[in-house]
């Protein structure tokens, strides 16, 4: 990808090894159960380097299947744009008791 | 039902220690997640949208009230409270951790429960018919060779890693419950000219992609020969099925294509030289198995019926409940009742923790102990007395497990969907949900009759969108959820695939389009035929105009 | 690459050559289906013992004529997920009665070797840092097993009934 600004924001989300909760990379590269503290990507350049380091995570067995996600601001918070990544991010719409976050 | 001797004890208490071995490996990295995955999987952990999912068997859907009482734990202890029963007779859990996963197969493999192979490429659980032992319409109770089955295929290192799944499923009854005809390997136990009992052998049927309807690899097999049939179709798929391509692999694949008697050739071929061998199933071993699903001590009762019918007169909501969920049982004065997991605006399938709990005592109190699980997602209670039907009946209603709609159109079979499956491409529970709020008028429900709509998230069709009466299909068109449906399908002895009924709808026109197709059907069903008969009779066109054409547009 | 056999790490006497365009005058050597297709006279002039390997899509039903002049079949795991070996071991064991050294080469991995024991195999490839260790442990898994296979070991069925 590009190193120049990105058309959408996007933000890495992957899934905990040891509990597969789904998590977001950070800033300081830890890794957060709430979306909103999560790093939001502007540039190409941001990605491609974040995405190596959510890489190398996974071959330390600390996350599985990082992947970089279209994300846009609402409210001043991110929300995934595909309904799937929702989803994930905020829990399942049916059992809204359940919701994390 | 079976109990574990000595060797089944033994075996699954090692296999946890195998697992919980494999979870280390893997947790400290001397497995990559390519490695550990067929291993995790063959315990029933999925990694899903929110967490891990755990899968576990429920034997051909027969539970004690113990193990029931366990998923209440484990529920309670590692998840959010709550399971989902699944169209394979399993039980899911939604919020699993990996680490955990090992004391939570401990906990099962206390009460003879696993996940073993409830997933990956190998023989998954044996399904039958949840009324196998107590149906009228019985020829014989076939969970003997379902468990016979099982333990066979438990760790088989030969077909450990085959193309892709296996599913296996047996009827005892002429009238198939347990969909058979849509399994890679279907069994039907009938008598032959001799009078002898044995097994029409389907082989090849299957959902997904690419369905199909099985077809008869044998028309009798005796069942001393069970296992080494088996043996030989499962070592030809294994040598023989694609494993190129994934969505080629499944055994229903190479049977098409090379046809039926191509296929059977080479089964013969195979099995002509192991038929007489190591397979061969003893008498003593079936008589041993056998001794688990004797019948229980039934008391002498007078039959019931017409007290029963007065407790109806009286009561138009418990009539209605009769009516559909309690079926006829062998033995005079007993009864088998259906406990609906399909409350109004529930998720078909779920069940609470608490809920658990208390069908598990109410199995104790009124069913000698013992639950069914059926395909269809709900669970029975197969030895109940007609005396004590109204006192467990009020029970269920406290409970919300006493919907009256078994059989029905809001009896819907439904797959977890994108809310929880990583596969799905759209949110199936919603839909089930809607149609289920749209659809709450007893007199209603019961003049249009005998439905099944059956909602799959995705071509994976763990709903069984194609054996439905009417099939709902979650396809993604471009980030937003359509949905496809389809026509007169059927799982019974007269399987069907449906027919597609047009263009993808979207979410908010789902409910209606079933409310035309409903209209339409009663408008032209004759002498109160079902609705499967009605579209086998008039085709698809007078309910696609309804839905989609000049009728829709004028509405 | 570590070679188990009957659980011990041994050299292997044999070089592949099945992936080479010449094959050396002397010594034991494995050869592919298609090496072996090509120059059987020569290779059995050679008067040395020869051994075959096969890739996952070669049924062994392929060599079952010719098995009396292999002291060892290969046969090959290319990912540890395609299990047709599984199937060629036992058909070598049981169907034809192969005795020679039934080895598992690709990608072999102690989370499958009891299986791989099981079906016939007695000799192993390993990946490991600790072949040996991996194999005492794969061996230990489990002491009851449901179905029979090339290994002779009595089933549960059969040790139920034993008593009579």
């Amino acid at each position: 990808m590009g190193p120049g600004r990105l058309s959408m924001p996007q933000m890495i989300i992957a899934n905990r090894l040891r509990d597969g909760a789904v998590v977001f990379l950070a800033p300081g590269e830890g890794w957060e159960l709430a979306i909103a503290a999560g790093t939001v990507i502007e540039s190409g350049e941001e990605a491609t380097r974040l995405f190596a380091v959510a890489k190398r995570h996974e071959s330390e067995c600390r996350v599985i299947d990082p992947t970089l996600i279209d994300v846009e601001i609402k409210d001043g918070t991110p929300r995934p744009t595909a309904i799937r990544e929702a989803i994930r991010a905020f829990g399942p719409t049916v059992r809204t008791d359940l919701t994390e976050v | 039902m079976y109990r574990y001797d000595e060797f089944d004890e033994r075996f699954v208490h090692e296999r946890v220690a195998q697992f919980r071995r494999q979870v280390k490996r893997r947790i400290g990295g001397e497995l990559t997640e390519d490695q550990f995955r067929p291993l995790r999987l063959m315990n029933g952990l999925y990694l899903q949208l929110h967490a891990y999912m755990l899968r576990i068997n429920v034997p051909y859907g027969t539970l004690s009230s113990k193990q029931m009482r366990k998923f209440a734990f484990i529920a309670r202890n590692y998840d959010k409270n709550f399971g989902h029963f699944t169209t394979r007779q399993n039980i899911q859990y939604n919020w699993i951790k990996l680490e955990e996963t090992p004391d939570i197969l401990q906990h099962l493999a206390d009460v003879e429960v696993t996940g073993i192979q409830s997933s990956g490429n190998c023989v998954r659980n044996i399904t039958a018919d949840q009324y196998a032992g107590r149906a009228l319409d019985e020829l014989a109770d076939p969970r003997v060779y379902c468990e016979l089955l099982r333990q066979y295929s438990f760790l088989h290192p030969e077909f450990s890693y085959l193309p892709r799944k296996f599913k296996i499923a047996v009827t005892g009854s002429p009238n198939d419950r347990a969909a058979v005809a849509v399994h890679d390997i279907g069994m039907r136990m009938h008598k032959n000219e001799q009078g002898e009992l044995g097994f029409e052998v389907l082989v090849g049927g299957g959902l997904g992609r690419t369905p199909y309807i099985g077809q008869t690899i044998r028309k009798w097999l005796a069942p001393e020969h069970l296992l080494s049939y088996v043996e030989a179709i499962l070592r030809v798929y294994n040598m023989q099925g694609r494993r190129d391509n994934i969505n080629k692999a499944r055994i229903k694949i190479i049977v098409n294509q090379m046809g039926i008697d191509k296929f059977r050739e080479l089964v013969d071929k195979e099995w002509e030289l192991t038929k007489d061998g190591a397979l061969k199933v003893p008498d003593e071993e079936v008589a041993r198995i056998n001794a688990y699903f004797a019948p229980p001590q039934y008391e002498t009762l007078a039959d019931e019926t017409a007290s029963l019918a007065k407790l109806r007169a009286g009561d138009k909501v418990f009539d209605r409940w009769m009516r559909g969920n309690v079926i006829e049982h062998k033995v005079p004065g007993y009864a088998i009742v259906n406990v609906s997991l399909k409350a109004a605006g529930k998720a078909p399938g779920d069940i609470t923790a608490d809920q658990m709990d208390a069908v598990a005592d109410l199995a104790d109190r009124y069913s000698m102990g013992e639950i069914r699980v059926s395909h269809r997602q709900n669970l029975v209670l197969v030895d109940v007395k007609q005396a004590e039907i109204h006192e467990l009946y009020r029970a269920l209603v406290a409970l919300e497990l006493a919907t009256p709609n078994l059989g029905l159109l809001t009896d819907i079979i439904c797959c977890p969907g994108l809310d929880f499956c990583g596969l799905a491409n759209a949110r199936s529970i919603p839909i089930a949900q809607d149609i289920s709020r749209a659809f709450t008028d007893l007199d209603e429900l019961q003049k249009i009759g005998q439905f099944t709509i059956n909602i799959s998230g995705c071509m994976n069709a763990c709903g069984h969108h194609h054996v439905g009466h009417i099939g709902i299909l979650g396809v993604d068109k471009r980030n937003e959820e359509f949905f496809q449906l389809t026509l007169g399908g059927s799982s019974d002895q007269h399987a069907s695939l449906g027919d597609r009924l047009g263009p993808g709808l979207p979410q908010a026109e789902v409910p209606t389009a079933i409310r035309k197709i409903v209209d339409k059907y009663l408008v032209v069903r004759e002498h109160g035929e079902r609705f499967l008969d009605t579209y086998r009779r008039v085709g698809l066109e007078p309910f696609k105009s309804a839905v989609y054409g000049a009728e829709s547009q004028a509405a | 690459m570590a070679l188990i056999k009957n659980g011990e790490l041994v050299e292997s006497p044999f070089v592949d050559v099945s992936g080479a365009s010449e094959i050396p005058v002397a010594g034991s050597v494995i050869v592919s289906l298609e090496q072996w297709q090509a120059q059987r006279t020569a290779l059995l002039a050679r008067g040395t013992p020869l051994g075959i390997r096969l890739r996952s899509d070669q049924s062994p039903e392929l060599v079952a004529a010719e098995l009396p002049h292999f002291a060892l079949v290969a046969l090959e795991f290319p990912k540890f997920r395609d299990g047709r070996a599984y199937s060629y071991a036992r058909l070598l064991r049981e169907r034809y009665g192969f005795k020679g050294e039934l080895r598992a080469v690709g990608d072999v991995l102690l989370e499958q070797l009891l299986f791989m024991l099981r079906t016939g195999f007695d000799a192993f490839e390993l990946t490991s840092d600790d072949p040996l260790r991996d194999y005492r442990i794969a061996l230990a898994d489990f002491s009851v097993w449901y179905q029979p296979a090339a290994d002779g070991r009595p089933t549960a069925m059969q040790l139920r009934h034993r008593k009579g």
